[in-house]
C-alpha cells in the first residue's frame, strides 16, 4: 500500500513538474531576488549594495514624479473600472433578449476588446484626440472649444480612461453569461406584484448579480493596475504630459530600463504587490456585506 | 425584461447608433489608411477617402532602415507558434495532474498556481530580465518562449475546469483495459479537450500578438523586431509625418487578430465568459 501511494505522488509530481519547475525558476526566485533589489542600490553593472529601506523611504519622502505616478494611477483605476463595469453591465443588459441581430451586435461591442491590447489600436486612439483629431472636430461642431490632449495632463489621463472604458467586452460577456442564468420566473413573480422597472433591477438584477460583480472587479482592478501598453504608446514612452500618463508600470518600466534603477524598480514593484493585495483584501472583506449567494438552491 | 419598455424599433435605433460609436475609431482608422498621408487629419471628419490610394500599403510595407513589415510579421509568427505549442501542451499536462491524479501536497500546489496567477508581473520583472541576460539570451526569441513550456496559470486553471467534467468512468475503464497514466492522458483526456486546447491557443496567440513588453524588453535588433516593435518604430520616426503607412500597418498588424476573432467566435466568447479573463 505505501509502494502505491510513493508511486502515486510520483506519477502526479512528474505531470505537475513542468509548473513546479516554472514556478521555481521565473517566480519563486525571481520574486526572491526582487524583495533582495529591493533593499539595495543596483545598476547592473556594479553589484548590488545594501541601502536598506532608503528606496521605499525615498518614493514617499523625495520622489515626486513617484507620487504622483501612484496619483494619476489611482485616478486611473478608481475612475476607469468602475465606469467600464457599468457600461458593460448597461450593454449585457440591453443585449439580454432573443432577438436575431442580438448576436451580431455582441460581436460589435465585442470587438474593441479584442483588439484592445495592441499597439495599433493606442496608436489609433493617440491619434482620435490629436488636435485635429475627430474628437475635436465633433467637439467643435456641438461648439466645444477643441481640448489640447496632449497639452494638458488631466485630459491625457481621461484619453486612457476612455480607452479602457471602450474595452468593456470580456466584463460584458460575464454579465451576460450572469444574467442568462437568473431565473425568469422571478420576473414574472414580481411582475405580477407590480414591481417596475427599477425595482427588478434593485431587487432582482443587481443582488442575483453580485457574485460576478465581485468577480470583474477583482479581475479588472488587478488588470487596471498593471496597464502598461496604452500609456507607453500614447505618450510615447515618457508618461507626458507633465506625467499626466505616468501610470505605475510605466514608471517602473522606466526606473528599472531607462534609468537603470533596478533596486528602486524592485521596490515600486513590491509596493505594486502591497497596494493590489489590500485592495484585492479589501473587496473580499467587504464582499461579506454585499455579495449576495443563493443558498436555496433556487436555480 | 428592460425590452418590454422599448419598442422594436427604438431598441434596435439606439443599439445600432451604440454599436456605431464602438466600432467607429477602427473604421476611421481602416479609411484613413487610404487616404494621403497630409489629408488624414484635415478630413478627419469625413471618413470616405478622396483621393483613394493604395501607396501607404506599398510604402508601409517596404517599411524603413530596410526592415520589411513582412519580417516583423514572419518574427512574430514565430513567437506566437512556439509560444503557442509550449503554453498548451504543456498546461494541458500539468492540468492532468491537477484534475485526475490523487498525490501528497496536490492542494497546496493548486494554490500556489492560482495565486501565481493574481500575481502582478512587475515583481519578477527585473529579476528576470537580470536572469536571461546572464544566460545571453538578450536579443533572442527565448526569454519570451522559453517560460511558456512551463505552464501558463491561466490556461492550466481552463484546463482543469474542463477536464472535472469528463466522466470518471472513461479513466476507470481506461485503466482496466491496462492502459497508464501517460496513456489515458495523451489517448483518452486530450482528444476530449480539445475545445480547451482550442480556447487556449486562441488566447495564447492573442497574447503573444500582441506582447509589447518582451519584445521591448529582450529584442534589440530592429531584423528581429515583432509586428508590435514595428509600429512602435513607425510612431518614433513620426517626424516623417509618414501617417498614412502608419496607419496602413496598424491596420495590417490586425488582420491575423480579427481573422481568429471571426473564425473562432464561438470559443473565444465562450472561454471568457466560463473564465473571464482578457
Amino acid at each position: 500500500m505505501k509502494s502505491l501511494s510513493l508511486r502515486n505522488n510520483l506519477v502526479g509530481y512528474t505531470f505537475i513538474s513542468p509548473f513546479v519547475i516554472g514556478f521555481l525558476i521565473f517566480t519563486l526566485i525571481p520574486a526572491a531576488a526582487s524583495l533582495y533589489f529591493s533593499f539595495t542600490d543596483y545598476d547592473l553593472l556594479s553589484a548590488p549594495s545594501w541601502i536598506g529601506l532608503e528606496n521605499y523611504t525615498s518614493m514617499f519622502t523625495s520622489d515626486d514624479r513617484y507620487m504622483q505616478s501612484l496619483k494619476v494611477t489611482m485616478l486611473y483605476v478608481f475612475l476607469g473600472v468602475p465606469l467600464r463595469l457599468i457600461f458593460a453591465l448597461f450593454v449585457a443588459m440591453i443585449l439580454n433578449t432573443t432577438s436575431k441581430a442580438v448576436g451580431l451586435y455582441r460581436t460589435v461591442y465585442y470587438l474593441p476588446s479584442i483588439i484592445g491590447g495592441s499597439v495599433a489600436v493606442s496608436i489609433m486612439w493617440r491619434n482620435l484626440f490629436g488636435d485635429q483629431g475627430v474628437i475635436n472636430v465633433m467637439l467643435n461642431s456641438i461648439g466645444i472649444d477643441s481640448v489640447r490632449w496632449f497639452g494638458d495632463p488631466n485630459a491625457a489621463l481621461f484619453m486612457l480612461v476612455t480607452l479602457s472604458v471602450w474595452q468593456f467586452g470580456s466584463s460584458m460577456l460575464i454579465f451576460l453569461a450572469g444574467l442568462k442564468n437568473i431565473p425568469t420566473e422571478l420576473y414574472e413573480a414580481s411582475g405580477v406584484d407590480g414591481a417596475g422597472f427599477f425595482t427588478k433591477f434593485f431587487r432582482i438584477t443587481l443582488p442575483m448579480l453580485t457574485p460576478i460583480i465581485l468577480f470583474n472587479l477583482i479581475m479588472q482592478l488587478i488588470s487596471a493596475f498593471m496597464t502598461f501598453v496604452p500609456a507607453y504608446i500614447i505618450s510615447k514612452g515618457e508618461g507626458g504630459p507633465l506625467d499626466g500618463t505616468l501610470l505605475y508600470s510605466l514608471y517602473l518600466f522606466r526606473q528599472a530600463f531607462v534609468f537603470f534603477d533596478m533596486g528602486y524598480a524592485s521596490a515600486m514593484a513590491w509596493v505594486m504587490l502591497i497596494i493590489v493585495g489590500v485592495l484585492t483584501a479589501a473587496v473580499f472583506a467587504t464582499s461579506k456585506l454585499w455579495v449576495h449567494y443563493e443558498t436555496e438552491g433556487g436555480r | 425584461m428592460i425590452l418590454k419598455k422599448f419598442k422594436w424599433p427604438i431598441y434596435h435605433i439606439f443599439v445600432g447608433l451604440l454599436a456605431i460609436v464602438m466600432v467607429y475609431p477602427v473604421i476611421w482608422l481602416l479609411m484613413s489608411s487610404f487616404k494621403p498621408s497630409n489629408l488624414i487629419f484635415t478630413t478627419s471628419s469625413s471618413l470616405i477617402p478622396d483621393p483613394w490610394i493604395w501607396s501607404n500599403y506599398v510604402t508601409g510595407w517596404i517599411g524603413s532602415s530596410g526592415q520589411s513589415f513582412m519580417s516583423f510579421i514572419t518574427n512574430s509568427l514565430e513567437i506566437v507558434i512556439l509560444s503557442t505549442i509550449g503554453a498548451v501542451l504543456s498546461s494541458a499536462f500539468i492540468a492532468f495532474g491537477f484534475a485526475r491524479l490523487q498525490f501528497k501536497g496536490r492542494a497546496i500546489w493548486f494554490a500556489i498556481m492560482m495565486v501565481t496567477l493574481m500575481l502582478p508581473h512587475d515583481v519578477v520583472l527585473v529579476p528576470q530580465y537580470i536572469m536571461f541576460s546572464k544566460l545571453g539570451w538578450i536579443g533572442t526569441i527565448s526569454p519570451i518562449v522559453v517560460p511558456q513550456y512551463f505552464g501558463v496559470p491561466f490556461f492550466i486553471f481552463l484546463m482543469v475546469q474542463f477536464i472535472r467534467t469528463i466522466p470518471r468512468e472513461m479513466d476507470e475503464a481506461a485503466t482496466i483495459d491496462g492502459v497508464g497514466k501517460f496513456g489515458l492522458f495523451l489517448r483518452i483526456i486530450l482528444p476530449l479537450i480539445i475545445p480547451a486546447l482550442a480556447t487556449a491557443s486562441i488566447f495564447s496567440f492573442y497574447w503573444r500578438w500582441e506582447d509589447l513588453m518582451g519584445p521591448l524588453l529582450y529584442l534589440n535588433k530592429p531584423s528581429a523586431y515583432t509586428v508590435s516593435l514595428g509600429l512602435k518604430m513607425f510612431l518614433d520616426s513620426e517626424s516623417v509625418s509618414n501617417w498614412g503607412a502608419m496607419f496602413a500597418m496598424s491596420i495590417v498588424s490586425l488582420i491575423p487578430v480579427l481573422g481568429v476573432f471571426f473564425l473562432f467566435q464561438r470559443y473565444i466568447v465562450e472561454g471568457i465568459s466560463t473564465s473571464g479573463l482578457k
